[in-house]
């Protein structure tokens, strides 16, 4: 095939690209982008692999092969899982753009070291660098994300972290620009694998002192990285379709990390060196507050009478399995007139959009799937607002408390509908361990119990044949 | 010199492409930021082309490994990628085609 013509088809490709992601603007006409998206990436295999440079093909068939093996499980988790495989995918990106970029190393090293021009050597050390603390970072935030257990969940700090850390990053990019002085030197394919290891270690030093509730922004920034180092790739290969494709992923992480960070009034550094969950150590004790609490016959009854309930859902309602129960609740309000809303707070879930794939999946239309800035202003309507599952985003003390860590982040005013319910498994101080002034409010009830059982209590009160 | 004006040109496209990433992700509907994630991840997966050549071309064995593992890593994000996107994308109903399943 002539050069053009592989030109050509990368062209085409590189537009479909940019098709599939147009097409995501809307979900009636979303799953176009995918079948777009697949056949780029049809063309853009099959072109290469016409390539007459390609001589050895078993091994292509059998890793190909390999990841459809491992790829069509991965692609069948359960949503709740979603964000853990996210980052398993971007981990796996970084490996390949690593990888590569190592192969080429050493490839043009033995080739004859003036194949390693200043340019590439520059390309490839960003490509190695990026694609391996991507690589280990990912693993590390899947592994959390995961639960797993020698993970530890919590943040965890030691003095001097940001700046050892830092120093490792600079001691891997001083051994880069070293190497890039003396491409050619003796020592040069020994000092190689010192930055490999080093971008290692910074990926899995990177992400250990993040706790979950930044999972959101920092699965996007991962995001980023990965699609940067596949840019990196495309300029030690010289390869535009690379660059542009990568290019689409980095400002599209960047995009949504700038979207989290926002909804969490926080900068970038805050989340990346901020060690976050460390601030919210348990301040509770002194004054202990009272709540109050409502029974499942009451609560019913509250909300069949409503006009307006809107539902306020967070990770919880995922943790505890409650979709589908919400999703009965639904039916029963809707069944009887009243207007059902969900209010998506941008950071709730895991991930950004987690709680809108969560709902679907239940089987509640998208278009009663309402986000923050659009309900805000409807919340003094509503005559009751369910919190299932819901902490930090619909903490009043996001607007009044100074002192709070999560002042200044918008949140759901779910304080000003009529009557809150909010579901909760104990009395206890929540996990979280900040107050949340909204359980103590005159017009917040308690229910207490897991998210699960008392939303389907309250289906069956509903259901019942007194309720009609 | 040809060397400079690739690395001009590479700029421009990467540049570019962002600005075009940028305008067009911004308007993806915030509905789909999860489903447009794992689209990306199999988007980006794009480094197979590089991998398919490292891993098929007439270089050392040691080298084409690493091909090999890199194209693994990159196939399974295709394939795990859009096809988690279109599972996910085919759950967003804008109404209920049955009031009561039960």
């Amino acid at each position: 095939m002539s050069h053009g013509l592989v030109q050509l088809a990368y062209l085409v490709a590189t537009v479909l690209f940019i098709f599939a992601l147009h097409w995501m603007n809307t979900p009636a006409t979303a799953r176009k982008g995918v079948y777009a998206g697949v056949a780029a990436m049809t063309i853009a295999i099959v072109v290469t692999w016409a390539q007459p440079e390609v001589v050895h093909h078993g091994w292509i068939a059998l890793a190909i092969l390999a990841g459809f093996v491992v790829g069509v499980p991965l692609s069948r988790v359960p949503l709740t899982a979603v964000p853990q495989r996210t980052a398993l995918s971007h981990a796996f990106g970084g490996l390949a753009a690593g990888l590569v970029g190592t192969a080429k190393y050493y490839l043009w090293f033995s080739e004859g070291p003036e194949n390693l021009t200043t340019f590439r050597m520059v390309a490839i050390i960003v490509e190695v660098v990026l694609g391996f603390l991507t690589f280990t970072g990912s693993l590390m935030a899947a592994g959390k994300l995961q639960e797993v257990k020698w993970i530890p969940q919590r943040p965890v700090t030691y003095p001097f972290q940001n700046l050892s850390n830092l120093a490792l990053l600079a001691a891997a990019l001083l051994a880069g620009v070293l190497l890039t002085m003396h491409p050619g030197a003796d020592w040069a394919p020994k000092v190689f694998p010192i930055i490999i290891a080093l971008a290692l270690a910074f990926g899995v030093l990177l992400i250990i002192p993040i706790g979950g509730a930044d999972m959101p922004t920092v699965i996007a920034i991962l995001n980023s990285y990965a699609g940067l180092a596949a840019v990196a790739m495309g300029f030690v290969l010289d390869n535009k379709l690379l660059i542009t494709a990568g290019a689409l992923d980095g400002s599209s992480g960047l995009i949504l990390a700038i979207i989290m960070c926002r909804a969490m009034n926080r900068s970038f550094t805050n989340v990346l060196f901020g060690a976050f969950g460390q601030t919210q150590q348990v301040k509770a004790g002194g004054d202990q507050k009272e709540y109050k609490s409502e029974t499942i016959e009451g609560g019913a009854q509250v909300l069949e009478q409503s006009n307006l309930v809107v539902i306020v859902p967070g990770y919880g309602m995922a943790v505890a399995q409650a979709q589908h129960k919400v999703r009965e609740l639904y039916d029963q309000l809707k069944k009887r007139g009243v207007t059902v809303k969900f209010a998506i707070h941008p950071v709730a879930g895991r991930m950004p959009g987690h709680m809108n794939v969560l709902l679907a999946e239940a089987d509640i239309p998208y278009t009663d799937l309402v986000e923050m800035d659009e309900i805000n202003p409807e919340m003094p309507q509503a005559d009751v607002a369910l919190v299932v599952g819901a902490n930090d985003v619909v903490n009043p003390a996001a607007r009044t408390d100074h002192s709070s860590p999560i002042y200044g982040m918008p949140i759901i005013d779910a304080d000003k509908a009529r009557t809150v319910f909010a579901i909760k498994r104990s009395k206890n101080p929540g996990f979280a361990g900040i107050d949340n002034e909204l359980y103590f409010s005159d017009r917040t009830w308690m229910l207490f119990g897991d998210a699960k059982n008392v939303v389907g209590e309250l289906v069956k009160q509903l259901s019942g044949p007194g309720m009609h | 010199m040809t060397q400079t004006l690739d690395f001009w040109s590479m700029m421009f496209v990467f540049v570019l492409a962002s600005f075009i990433g940028v305008g067009v992700i911004r308007r993806v509907s915030r509905l789909l930021h999860t489903p447009l994630m794992s689209i990306t991840n199999a988007i980006s997966a794009i480094a197979v082309v590089g991998s398919i050549i490292v891993t098929g071309a007439d270089y050392p064995e040691g080298i084409r490994i690493l091909g090999a593992i890199a194209l693994f890593a990159s196939m399974t994000n295709i394939v795990s990628g859009f096809l988690i996107t279109d599972r996910m994308l085919k759950m967003f109903k804008s109404e209920r085609k049955t009031a009561d399943r039960k």
